[in-house]
């Protein structure tokens, strides 16, 4: 019997681990590799936001006082860098861009990133920000390989520079064509930050729940060790 | 002999193991307890307001909101000031002995930090109405300028301390304030606090 | 010293006594608790009962605390998920909890009733306990459908979207009573505001309900045990079962043991993978609910999937339908399907316990072919589990008869 349900938990757990539950897009995903615990990584992430994706992204659910708290900033560090068009530190990332400009000039508003990466995953946007390509006859003069007739245009073709898509077989295979000012490497790396602030943005609670957690379960493994032996005590008068 | 032995461990592991689970149950009660706090939108909506008062002329009043609440400040006169110890006589309590009502920067005749600039909650102590600014020094004998409340007819003076004989209870309620920059006035900042 | 002992002992005995002439306190207490008499040789199938029970206290907790700062609309519904989750003190934790909370109350549900099955515990006496439990199941799925419509992310709409519409299946009032259940004439704020009053209110109580009615009808013919003979046939001179023990101190030591050791993997799952994978929390839900962009591949909550399958399985909308209720139906009538005269899986032959065994890897098996999509052999897979589902429960009034049990022992092993 027992031997049984052991073969059965593992043959279900063996299908259950074979299934991506991302196994939506064909194209397979490079590896973002962010370290949440960096806070460095995560203050050269946050200036990025802002300098390049705030401008038409909101992020409506995140407080700079609480980027502030969670990154070492001080306020008025706070209020320097990263607060373009807010006044207070209790305000949340918003975009100057009014949603029915953006859907007009855009075909569709560019969505709000406080979730993205949750809902996508870091690996999926550290991708997708890779993978423009020029493609001249596309509104925008780029697409995607990540995700094709995207509406949003390259923003970091400065630093990243430009690729084409020397397609065969309906196989993708980007080359960079024209440098920018970062070299891949860099760009990489920029990248990398960039998503590790998406991360900690789409859950900021992150870190410390974790930490929260070792203690929780070192307290319950403490009062399980005095139930079990007050069980067994107990249980003593039983034949 | 060995009967007692195992009461006694009973005895101390029924204990340790209750003790540990009312400390599990009280660290567990902490963060619904705590979720009860204003969150961090309440404590934005209710954060300190700022006034400018580089564009306030002498003896104009500004209306502010903070935490829901009317607040008024205004930029008395010298010659309002001089007008404040004149009116002791007719008031219920002129020297602020309701600690409540003021922060203990603003426990004197002007009830402010800066003489020059009243801040207190446009709100009639009696039912809450608020109170109309009336400036002006009418002929009769006890007005020397204030604040008249429409709905019962209380009267506050200059440093918005109540009259004698009106239906209003008290003085009107100073907030927490501060001069958090030489012209500016944070209302939900402490002096001394800020 | 023993004076103000006994002075004590008094007052708290008087105080009792005032009670109990007003209400039947420690009646109840002995009836219940400390002279209940429960099987000796529990193992940890039967640990399951009072885990849910602890499950339902988290999630009654956790949800009270939900909704003080939750938002019923469906234009405030999400932000003021994301605002529990960030703005609140503490709410991250609530909110996680009560994710957590959900998806276990089905591993233990589904567990609970599998015990069940191992142990004959459906059979005479214990129909009718068998019979509120799959109440207490179905409300159970109610309740949890109810509820992950509320985050309104995008697999809330379009989950309950598809779900909802195989109502519509059924000849002749179908559509009406889609259009019933909606409020409205597609999934809008209208259906979000009632489901969110069935699922704070409605079936709860009904839960709550069924679990008291539930736990009565135990009391009132005892706990099966694993060997699956009835204690209360062999009784000592005080008219206690032999093989019994009482409930207090006996199973509530124990229980109390299995207890913590469910919260150590609840908080491991809470505090260190509260999504697990995306199994319990969607990925696809992270996106704010959007009428005109459907998610590419819908599927239920994992707990659903067994049945989903089942209904993707059939090729006609109403066949499936049908398919996906009797599914949920036929373990109704376990009780009166096996004819077996032993309980317990112990002393059965070997074709119930292969019988058992295919059922169980079928429903896992339905279970994993849910969430992939209909496509391929896994149509045919889940063709072919669905028919040994169905065959456990139709064929079982021939095979449980035909099987060659062993002699049951008398006393408990």
């Amino acid at each position: 019997m027992k031997n049984i349900i052991k073969k059965l938990l593992i043959s279900v757990a063996a299908l259950i681990f074979s299934i991506n539950v991302f196994a939506a897009t064909e194209q397979s995903l490079l590896v973002a590799n962010n370290n949440p615990h960096d806070v460095e990584s995560l203050q050269r992430g946050a200036r990025n936001f802002m300098n390049y994706c705030s401008g038409c992204h909101s992020a409506e659910y995140v407080r700079y006082e609480v980027i502030a708290s969670d990154l070492g900033l001080s306020d008025q560090q706070v209020k320097e860098y990263l607060m373009f068009n807010a006044q207070q530190t209790f305000e949340t990332i918003n975009t100057s861009m009014l949603e029915v400009d953006a859907a007009g000039w855009f075909g569709q508003a560019p969505p709000d990133l406080s979730l993205m990466a949750r809902a996508k995953g870091t690996d999926y946007i550290y991708t997708f920000l890779k993978s423009f390509y020029i493609d001249k006859s596309s509104p925008t003069g780029v697409d995607n390989v990540v995700l094709a007739g995207t509406s949003m245009p390259n923003v970091l073709w400065e630093l990243q520079g430009h690729q084409v898509n020397l397609e065969e077989d309906g196989i993708n295979h980007l080359e960079l064509e024209i440098q920018g000012k970062m070299s891949p490497e860099e760009f990489d790396f920029f990248l990398r930050d960039t998503v590790n602030f998406l991360e900690y943005m789409s859950e900021p609670i992150r870190n410390a729940r974790r930490a929260l957690g070792i203690k929780v379960l070192f307290f319950l493994a403490f009062f399980l060790s005095l139930a079990y032996f007050l069980k067994k005590e107990i249980w003593k008068d039983i034949k | 002999m060995t009967e007692k032995v195992d009461q006694s461990k009973r005895h101390f592991l029924t204990i340790a193991t209750a003790v540990t689970g009312s400390a599990g149950i009280a660290f567990a009660a902490v963060p619904f307890l705590s979720s009860l706090k204003p969150s961090a939108r309440a404590r934005a909506l209710g954060a300190p307001v700022e006034v400018p008062l580089g564009s306030l002329e002498p003896g104009e009043m500004v209306r502010v909101v903070w935490r829901g609440k009317l607040v008024y400040v205004l930029r008395r006169t010298e010659e309002m000031l001089q007008r404040l110890s004149g009116v002791t006589e007719f008031l219920r309590d002129p020297n602020s002995a309701d600690t409540e009502l003021q922060p203990s920067y603003a426990s004197n005749e002007h009830r402010s930090v800066d003489p020059e600039f009243l801040v207190v909650e446009g709100s009639c102590t009696h039912l809450g109405c608020a109170p109309i600014p009336q400036f002006e020094v009418t002929p009769s004998t006890d007005w020397f300028g204030g604040f008249f409340c429409p709905c019962h007819g209380s009267k506050f003076d200059l440093s918005g301390r109540v009259y004698k004989g009106v239906p209003a209870p008290t003085n009107l309620k100073v907030p927490p304030y501060s001069f958090t920059q030489t012209n500016v006035i944070t209302i939900g900042i402490d002096s001394g606090n800020a | 010293m023993v004076d103000k002992e006994n002075k004590q002992a008094e007052s708290s005995s008087k105080l009792l006594d005032w009670i109990d002439q007003r209400f039947p306190y420690t009646e109840t207490m002995k009836q219940h608790i400390t002279e209940y008499y429960a099987s000796k040789n529990f193992n940890i199938w039967y640990v399951f009962g009072v885990l849910a029970m602890v499950i339902l206290v988290i999630q009654l907790f956790t949800g009270i605390f939900l909704t003080m700062n939750y938002k019923p609309s469906a234009d405030d519904a999400f932000s003021s998920v994301e605002y529990i989750m960030r703005d609140v003190e503490w709410g991250w934790l609530i909110r996680y909890m009560h994710s957590t909370g959900a998806s276990f109350f089905f591993i233990v549900v589904y567990l609970h009733m599998f015990r069940a099955m191992l142990y004959g515990s459906y059979k005479k006496p214990r129909e009718l306990i068998w019979i509120i439990g799959m109440l207490i199941f179905i409300v159970l799925m109610a309740e949890a459908f109810a509820g992950y419509l509320l985050p309104w992310g995008q697999m809330s709409y379009w989950g309950a979207q598809v779900i909802i519409s195989i109502f519509g299946a059924i000849p002749f009032i179908g559509e009406a009573l889609v259009e019933i259940i909606r409020g409205d004439y597609s999934i809008s704020d209208i259906t979000l505001n009632r489901f969110f009053a069935l699922h704070v209110i409605a079936l709860p109580l009904a839960l709550v309900a069924l679990i008291f009615v539930h736990i009565v009808a135990l009391h009132e013919v005892g706990s099966n045990n694993p060997d699956g003979i009835e204690i209360k046939e062999h009784k000592d001179h005080n008219g206690i079962p032999i093989d019994g023990v009482a409930f207090h101190p006996y199973h509530t030591s124990k229980d109390l043991v299995a207890i913590i050791i469910f919260l150590m993997i609840f908080s491991f799952v809470v505090f260190f993978a509260p999504d697990m994978g995306g199994y319990f929390l969607e990925y696809a839900n992270f996106e704010k609910a959007n009428p005109t962009a459907t998610p590419e591949h819908i599927v239920p909550v994992w707990y659903f999937t067994p049945f989903y399958a089942l209904l993707r399985a059939v090729p006609d909308k109403l066949g499936g339908a049908i398919a996906m209720g009797l599914a949920v139906i036929l373990p109704l009538f376990l009780p009166w399907l096996d004819r077996a005269k032993v309980k317990s899986i112990r002393y059965r032959g070997w074709i119930y316990k292969t019988a058992l065994t295919s059922f169980a890897i079928s429903f896992v098996s339905l279970g994993v072919l849910g969430v992939l999509p209909a496509e391929g052999i896994y149509i045919s897979l889940a063709r072919f589990f669905g028919l040994i589902y169905f065959a456990f429960f139709i064929l079982m009034p021939y095979y449980s008869k035909i099987d060659k049990t062993k002699p049951v022992p008398n006393r408990v092993t």
